[in-house]
């Protein structure tokens, strides 16, 4: 097993919500990237769990910057590395909203130019810092405060986004496998080039479950197949060891669902069609890792 | 000397003692710990240390720790203030 460093850089007691996820993959992330790192992070939940001025809790250099600009400023910032010789890593951390919606022309752009960074979304499925409005990355059915009686349209898949601009390496993790996002970001911090992963980091207050059960929705999001753990290198997918046992045999999608109050106005017509959309998606997938397409 | 740059400097309790947010308090039982230490891998706030010990001045009480401890010795007891 690989070894985690004892030092947290996020320091104790940020204004998180009790049982965020966030805070729970920005430990283990500035952990695998070490001290020699710049975090730019837009507006998103982030920019607030640091804590207020004069005080942070962030023990690394943070650019807090405007929602568009995110992955335009870590462009600027690596060249300005690079051209002073420093292997300083910059990684942008930004929630859904700041990826999906507002962020994705400077992210596009960066990885059209193949900055050397990586680009980090922590994806809660909506608008988390100010009361969870509806973003792209909303699931089809989910309340939110901006669509009351379940989101009509389906999530957007970012993913495949960003697989269009042929990263060199790209990858999904979830808050619930701590280790495994680890392992990710210290291969994906190996590697030259424009880097991607998206994690899947519940949200007590917004999608409406208990806090302590922060962890297990991570975990039966992976169980149910509706988060597919993978990674793609150099355009090589490998689907991970938590996803290929789901695929054998996936936990009921009734048990991810009806543990989350988001959902709690899902018709069994909706979910039918989130099942049909999950197993599209695997298939595709599943056909890739296999070479056929 | 005063500081002429809006630098925030990393300190601990940035958002002052978050302890004062909990409803409910982890007790560890010390005969049932094998100390596996997945109640620290899954801390969000890392208020649990090596020794596996919890610092109650910053636990929020999330109850994460008390969930996923597979030896089931962690239980959430009321605060009474």
């Amino acid at each position: 097993m690989t070894a985690i460093p004892k030092e947290e850089y996020l320091l104790k007691c940020t204004s998180a919500c009790a049982g965020c996820s966030s805070s729970l993959c920005l430990r283990y992330i500035t952990k695998a990237a070490g001290p020699d790192t710049v975090l730019v992070v837009p507006a998103c939940c982030t920019s607030v769990i640091q804590g207020m001025y004069p005080n942070t809790a962030m023990d690394i250099p943070v650019y807090n910057i405007a929602f568009a600009a995110a992955a335009a400023c870590a462009s600027g910032l690596s060249n300005a590395f690079r051209a002073l010789r420093r292997e300083t890593n910059v990684i942008v951390y930004a929630g859904d909203g700041g990826t999906v919606d507002i962020g994705i022309q400077a992210l596009s752009g960066a990885f059209e130019r193949g900055t050397d960074f990586l680009y980090i979304c922590y994806d809660n499925e909506a608008y988390g810092n100010t009361g969870m409005q509806r973003s792209g990355a909303t699931p089809l059915g989910a309340r939110t405060t901006t669509t009351p009686g379940g989101k009509p349209t389906t999530k957007k898949d970012l993913d495949r986004i960003v697989e269009a601009h042929d990263p060199p390496y790209m990858a999904t993790a979830c808050s619930a496998y701590p280790l495994d996002l680890f392992k990710k970001v210290k291969k994906a911090l190996s590697i030259r080039g424009p880097k991607f992963i998206h994690i899947l980091a519940p949200c007590p207050p917004g999608w409406r479950y208990s806090a302590e059960k922060t962890i297990e929705m991570g975990k039966l999001a992976v169980k149910t197949g509706t988060w597919v753990l993978y990674e793609r290198e150099y355009g090589n997918l490998t689907i991970n060891g938590p996803s290929k046992a789901a695929i054998r045999k996936p936990a009921p999608l009734e048990d991810y669902i009806k543990g989350q109050g988001r959902f709690k106005g899902v018709t069994p017509a909706m979910l039918e069609q989130m099942r049909q959309q999950m197993q599209a998606n695997i298939t595709r997938l599943v056909r890739e890792e296999e070479g056929i397409c | 000397m005063r500081e002429r740059l809006a630098l925030s400097r990393p300190t601990e309790a940035s958002s002052g003692k978050t302890g004062s947010w909990r409803t409910f308090r982890p007790v560890v039982d010390r005969e049932k710990c094998n100390a596996c230490g997945l109640c620290a891998q899954f801390c969000p706030d890392s208020v649990i240390d090596e020794d596996l010990v919890i610092d109650i001045e910053f636990c929020k009480g999330c109850g994460i720790c008390a969930a996923e401890c597979p030896k089931e010795a962690i239980t959430m007891v009321r605060e009474d203030r």
